[in-house]
């Protein structure tokens, strides 16, 4: 069910503001991909270019292809909504639903595609919490509020709620840059075991975390501030960070600028 | 630190009496502080001194009047002061004052939140300015101008509204209509649902615009669609606003005086039908007769006053147990 991401000639704008620049690039399915590069390089804004939820941002607006499979994401009487329900995104800070148990942020994604019998909602949260590595702490409270789980619980929350709904790519942006160090690891050995099942692309800051998880690495770099942003090279995470081709990428990664 | 850097540390200082101490860990205390502390300290105690001294005086008259009342200050449908042995009691004015205000929020509370998420998640940014800007501007509205509008030009338009409530729901008896003016507790309530309506809006799209952006984009995240974001993200953060939001109309709605006198016509009677002319609330009764009250009169509407007040406080306090049992759940602690 893992679909494969094909971008080709990829422009984003905030309004007339060209954000990132021809695009092109190739994600497999069940595989890693790391995003890395400077701050304001346009790689979260390229992420959220790939579940439509760059035009959410106003003035947000996207030139080009982006393949799932054989469907456009950008073509025409293409739903941005059902593209979301295809694409799932986790954020930066952890964002559980703040008025809603822990149970029912983990349902709140299938209640939104239809109705279920309350024995199959028990059974997918169950199996989301399983799969992000939470049902064991949470088992016990799953009525109450899913504010009140600490910051690594809430964001695997947010990834079970994320991935309740079966979706064809996992999203992440800087998905632990809010947590401390034992969550990160937490995030990290889940992030191993949810590539046997999704497309996981993930932003990084961290390069050790991009070298741990990822099997591909893209680097994104832009010329000057208020230039737009591009891909530099993408390319095994192993080539990447031991041989890469471009001297830019080697520049950043030994930490010589960036 | 270890036992050799002891030994070996300078003899301590002498050390200080209690009262410095005490003093030091206060920080030290310049004028300025001090005086900036009496000034609002004063002002904290001179506000409770005043609220006693109204209290005092509003129930020590209010007892004054009921203690001679011959009817039951709460059951009695009359206010008569200037007879002996006066007979008055509150029960008409009571229920108009509660009906009229309910009508008023029926009407008002969802079209005023259906405006504001209008306002802040429909509208393109360059009409919601100033649709906003006109909102404000009916709240700055004086009410004599709304009761005038009210008595001259709604009045005389709602026949046809109560013809079709009568038509087909007539038989439910609240909206049984003898064809008199439409001077009633419904008239009543829908000017007030106008009057309250902006406030209401305003408050409610504050609530809304404050709304994480990372609240509605997790919900958006999940492929939902517009009115799923505002139903899975918006409405729940808001709710307590757009509660607090409604008791600040309904506590306007409560106490309204000149709007309510200029649009109804008063009697001493609770009408089965909110389409019957008649009825009256307390802050129009005390309009209406204060003027030309006896000092025992006047001691009368004082404690018809003292009345709505324990009801706007009922009513708070209600609404912050509403907003408190839930609290774990509010968007606060996010």
């Amino acid at each position: 069910m893992a679909k494969r991401i094909d971008v080709s000639g990829l422009n984003a704008y905030y309004g007339s503001f060209l954000a990132i620049e021809d695009i092109s690039m190739t994600v497999e399915p069940r595989s890693v991909t790391a995003f890395i590069g400077p701050s304001g390089c346009g790689k979260s804004t390229f992420l959220r270019t790939l579940n439509r939820m760059h035009e959410v941002t106003p003035g947000g607006r996207v030139e080009g292809k982006v393949m799932l499979d054989d469907e456009n994401l950008y073509g025409t009487g293409i739903d941005p909504v059902a593209v979301r329900r295809e694409v799932g995104m986790v954020f930066q800070r952890p964002n559980p639903f703040p008025t809603m148990s822990v149970y029912d942020n983990v349902a709140a994604g299938l209640r939104l595609n239809g109705s279920y019998k309350k024995s199959q909602l028990d059974d997918v949260v169950e199996k989301s919490l399983k799969g992000a590595n939470l049902w064991n702490e949470v088992k016990d409270r799953l009525n109450k509020p899913g504010s009140g789980l600490s910051g690594g619980q809430q964001q695997r929350l947010c990834i079970a709620r994320a991935i309740a709904v079966e979706p064809k790519v996992l999203l992440m942006d800087e998905p632990c840059s809010a947590l401390d160090p034992i969550s990160t690891l937490a995030i990290e050995d889940l992030i191993g075991e949810l590539k046997e099942r999704f497309t996981i692309v993930i932003v990084t800051h961290n390069m050790q975390q991009a070298a741990r998880v990822s099997d591909r690495t893209a680097f994104f770099n832009l010329a000057a501030v208020g230039q737009p942003g591009k891909l530099i090279e993408i390319d095994d995470t192993e080539r990447i960070f031991s041989n890469p081709s471009v001297q830019a990428t080697e520049d950043y990664i030994s930490g010589r600028f960036g | 630190m270890d036992t050799t850097q002891i030994a070996d540390a300078p003899p301590p200082t002498p050390q200080p009496s209690a009262g410095e101490q005490k003093r030091a860990a206060r920080g030290a205390t310049r004028p300025g502080d001090r005086i900036f502390l009496g000034l609002s300290r004063g002002s904290g105690i001179l506000l409770l001194v005043i609220m006693a001294a109204i209290a005092g005086f509003l129930t020590y008259r209010a007892v004054l009047a009921i203690s001679k009342d011959e009817g039951n200050f709460l059951t009695t449908f009359e206010w008569n002061t200037g007879v002996n042995p006066p007979v008055f009691g509150i029960a008409v004015l009571a229920y108009g004052t509660i009906v009229s205000s309910i009508i008023a929020m029926v009407i008002a509370v969802p079209v005023a939140v259906a405006i504001a998420l209008f306002l802040t998640h429909y509208a393109p940014r360059r009409l919601s300015g100033p649709i906003a800007y006109v909102i404000d501007l009916l709240a700055a509205v004086p009410s004599i101008v709304y009761g005038l509008w009210g008595a001259l030009i709604l009045v005389p338009n709602l026949n046809g509204l109560f013809g079709w409530l009568n038509d087909y729901l007539g038989w439910t008896g609240i909206f049984d209509w003898q064809g008199g003016a439409a001077r009633s507790m419904l008239t009543v309530g829908i000017l007030l649902a106008i009057m309250i309506l902006p406030i209401i809006t305003n408050v409610s799209r504050e609530v809304f615009r404050q709304v994480p952006q990372m609240h509605e984009e997790a919900a958006l995240a999940l492929g939902a669609t517009r009115w799923e974001v505002i139903r899975m993200s918006v409405l729940p953060f808001g709710r307590s606003g757009v509660i607090s939001a409604s008791m600040l109309g309904l506590g306007r709605a409560l106490g309204e005086t000149m709007a309510v006198a200029t649009v109804l016509s008063p009697d001493f009677l609770i009408h089965a039908s909110l389409l019957d002319p008649g009825g009256g609330t307390f802050a129009q009764n005390i309009a209406s007769k204060f003027s030309e009250a006896t000092e025992f009169g006047r001691d009368a509407l004082i404690a018809s006053g003292l009345v709505l007040f324990v009801i706007t406080l009922l009513v708070n306090g209600a609404a912050r147990a509403i907003i408190a049992r839930r609290k774990e759940y509010s968007g606060a602690n996010a």
